[in-house]
């Protein structure tokens, strides 16, 4: 006779443990500045500004990045040597050094140049989000090209050949065939990489952006509590990796695997 | 647009500001270099340490071990790098401590590299021990059948049948986690390691030379990654000699 998973005793005692940790640190470690930084707006604006600066990096990021991956994977010879140069200086340096670079070196430039000081995006460029996206789209547009240019060569020559046969234009393979069975063959790379980026985003607050991490860390400048805000934090992103993580497998279910057996 | 690039960079070396000597910053950014590199090395042997210890847990284990150590891999990769490493930054050199002092030994002080390594190390070991269980995996069983076949001891099938046929298969994995591992150093900056990417950002701030000092340690980056790529892609070569070439069809 088997016995029901659950049943299992390290399991039961594995639960009754995590239990038993969420119940003492509930009870044992300090939570009274969670309402106070509720209350005042600062945890909101966190979520807010981690939610909106990933979204809009990863939309960004994943259509330049299918612009690098195309021009590597089709692209004549003077469009995938630049893009391949540029995915490997990308890929090769710290997120933590281009973030600088372009926050610190372009923010130095601009306020050098008068028409960019009398535009109206003035108001935005003294303010460390735009730099922030930027540099995490530039950088994630460089990791998901190497995915997409790999993945664009992985197509079953079959279906391009099917496509062809079927009389398509060549933009019209690409839209309907060559990049549909792209991204679905990379969907799990793509799904581990927005999760890469979505713990990359607490290097913004680096740079000023009022995300997570920095409404963490000013709880702790004005507390003096150490590890409770970390612990908070910590949770939060594991939820969020969580939701991603959900996203991506809905989306790879939603395409049955079969019609890639060309 | 050359002209104006030459007269720059005739203007830095006549300034000075990358020079190795003291009133330029090339030396002391040599030295975050440096850091960097130390601080890197030492988390991947402890990663490797951990990796072997977690993998061969994973998979041989008994039911206790191997949930234990999916909570490590699961918690660890899904919590972002720089929050890891300020909780551990914390946590690391207080656990060692009270461990010492519960077993009626003097505390110990640590320095800040060696923080550095451990936290590091505690961080890449869990993506090490998916590595190298996949790597393990992937060891054909006739191998250790014949290992056993011969009489060899556990120990003996370990050291010379596994690991090193193991080794081939997890190295492109592990040059990938070298290579992020260089990258991940960089995080250490933000709690205050003096290493690279710390040194260019005051090297930055004081001279305002920006673009100067991101795109110099950019290149020094750079240079580290594409040397490691090289050598790991020689030691996978020498890792797989003699094993039969499945890509060409010619096993």
């Amino acid at each position: 006779m088997t016995v029901p998973r659950f049943v299992h005793l390290h399991r039961s005692a594995m639960m009754l443990l995590a239990l038993w940790l969420i119940y003492w640190c509930a009870t044992r470690l300090k939570w009274d500045w969670l309402p106070l930084y509720w209350h005042n707006g600062l945890i909101q604006a966190g979520l807010r500004n981690t939610v909106l600066i990933f979204a809009i990096s990863w939309t960004a990021g994943l259509l330049l990045g299918t612009l690098l991956g195309l021009a590597q994977a089709i692209g004549p010879i003077y469009a995938a040597a630049p893009s391949r140069v540029y995915c490997t200086i990308m890929r090769g340096t710290p997120l933590l050094l281009q973030l600088w670079l372009i926050y610190f070196g372009l923010g130095s430039l601009f306020p050098q140049i008068p028409w960019i000081r009398n535009s109206g995006a003035w108001v935005y460029l003294r303010e460390g989000w735009p730099f922030a996206v930027l540099s995490l789209s530039l950088c994630f547009a460089a990791y998901e090209g190497e995915v997409l240019r790999g993945a664009l060569r992985s197509v079953p020559k079959g279906q391009l050949e099917a496509a062809k046969a079927f009389g398509m234009s060549p933009s019209m393979q690409l839209r309907r065939v060559w990049l549909p069975q792209a991204f679905h063959l990379a969907l799990p790379t793509l799904g581990g990489d927005a999760i890469l980026l979505l713990k990359s985003t607490p290097l913004v607050a680096t740079v000023a952006v009022k995300d997570l991490f920095f409404v963490s860390d000013q709880v702790r400048q004005d507390t003096f509590i150490v590890y409770e805000p970390l612990i908070a934090l910590a949770v939060m992103y594991v939820f969020f990796a969580g939701i991603v993580a959900l996203c991506f497998r809905w989306l790879e279910r939603r395409v049955p695997n079969r019609s890639l057996g060309g | 647009m050359i002209e104006n690039i030459a007269a720059y960079l005739d203007h830095v070396v006549s300034q000075g500001i990358l020079s190795l000597s003291p009133p330029g910053w090339g030396g002391a950014l040599l030295v975050g270099l440096l850091h960097t590199i130390t601080i890197v090395s030492g988390a991947y042997i402890i990663a490797i340490v951990l990796g072997i210890l977690g993998a061969t847990g994973k998979i041989y284990g008994g039911p206790l071990i191997r949930d234990w150590l999916s909570v490590y891999t699961t918690l660890i990769r899904a919590v972002p790098e720089l929050v890891l490493i300020l909780i551990l930054f914390y946590a690391v050199p207080k656990i060692i401590n009270d461990l010492l002092v519960a077993s009626g030994l003097a505390r110990i002080g640590f320095s800040p590299t060696v923080v550095g390594m451990l936290v590091l190390g505690v961080v890449i070991g869990a993506y090490m021990t998916e590595i190298f269980r996949g790597a393990i995996i992937a060891v054909s069983r006739g191998q250790t059948e014949a290992a056993l076949a011969f009489g060899m001891s556990t120990y003996h099938r370990a050291v010379r049948i596994t690991l090193p046929q193991m080794l081939a298969n997890a190295l492109p994995g592990m040059a990938n986690l070298w290579l992020s591992a260089t990258k991940d150093t960089a995080l250490l900056a933000v709690i205050g390691f003096n290493e690279l990417t710390l040194v260019t950002k005051q090297a930055a701030g004081s001279t305002r030379a920006f673009f100067t000092f991101f795109i110099a340690s950019g290149c020094l980056y750079l240079l580290v990654s594409v040397l490691s790529t090289q050598l790991f892609a020689w030691a996978e070569r020498r890792a797989r000699r003699g094993a039969p070439e499945i890509r060409r069809g010619k096993v």
